[in-house]
């Protein structure tokens, strides 16, 4: 397969992603969006290391890895807050940082 | 061989989008969890194709296991919203259109690019190309740094979900 049609295919998914991020209104269901803006980065990193023969861009990929994970134990400890301290879970509900 | 690779390509392309669709358009959290679970493993797939075969464990390992237990557990917690679908204010409608612009820029971008190997296969890659010895060799040579720097964001990550996630005795009165 071309390297473009991987190009492509991440774009798709980037785009899927941020459509997400952009109009769902569960704070889990964004997060769970931006995992997949993520992973649609990593397809574009592996898919251009491939391309150049050069190892370099999976190791970009695995650090993305890593911090999407860490996104998301910050994030889901927020949305944990959020439940404990009787907070709609609701990003629109959210207008103020107070905790 | 070639073929081969084809159908192997669109049948995981076409679960990695399902599964993208799935993620944004179902109502119940839970079920966008299990539609992120099929992106992930037909993501693994593909990550196979291009010769990336540790971070294809890795993904399946560590997404697909590890942090996908975590969204399980925390939407089983909060407990399953169901939130409808229409939006919310007369710009979020604007939303999916902004989305869809971005892709066909996007695909300009990428189908336009002077980058001459984007037609190919690419290059010809050794035989131990994304395997965990050169990934390991890389890690402890070339990007020392930023493997440390990762591992400290693990520490500073795991330390703050432990001080966000804890019952704080004495602040009720600030609620």
């Amino acid at each position: 397969m071309d390297v473009s049609w991987y190009i492509v295919l991440s774009a798709l998914i980037f785009c899927i992603g941020l459509a997400g991020v952009l109009s769902r209104r569960n704070p889990l269901v964004v997060l769970l969006s931006l995992e997949l803006v993520l992973n649609a980065g990593n397809l574009a990193l592996v898919g251009f290391s491939r391309m150049w023969g050069n190892a370099d861009g999976q190791i970009f990929a695995l650090i993305v890895m890593v911090v999407a994970a860490c996104e998301v134990v910050v994030g889901l400890g927020l949305i944990v807050a959020m439940y404990r301290h009787r907070v709609p879970i609701d990003v629109d509900e959210m207008s103020e940082l107070h905790g | 061989m070639s073929v081969l690779e084809g159908i192997v390509f669109f049948i995981a392309a076409i679960l990695a989008l399902g599964g993208a669709l799935g993620v944004v358009l179902l109502r119940n959290p839970f079920f966008s969890v299990l539609a992120l679970v099929l992106h992930l493993l037909a993501l693994a797939t593909l990550f196979l194709l291009l010769h990336a075969q540790f971070l294809a464990a890795a993904q399946i390992i560590v997404y697909a296991g590890a942090v996908m237990v975590l969204y399980v557990f925390v939407a089983a917690y909060v407990g399953n919203v169901e939130e409808s679908l229409t939006p919310s204010g007369p710009l979020l409608t604007l939303a999916p259109w902004f989305a869809a612009a971005l892709f066909v820029e996007l695909v300009i971008a990428a189908l336009g690019t002077g980058l001459s190997q984007i037609n190919t296969e690419g290059a010809t890659v050794p035989a131990g190309f994304g395997a965990p010895a050169q990934f390991g060799e890389l890690l402890l040579k070339r990007f020392l740094i930023p493997f440390e720097a990762a591992s400290y964001l693990l520490l500073i990550a795991a330390v703050g979900a432990v001080v966000l996630a804890r019952r704080r005795r004495g602040l009720e009165h600030l609620d």
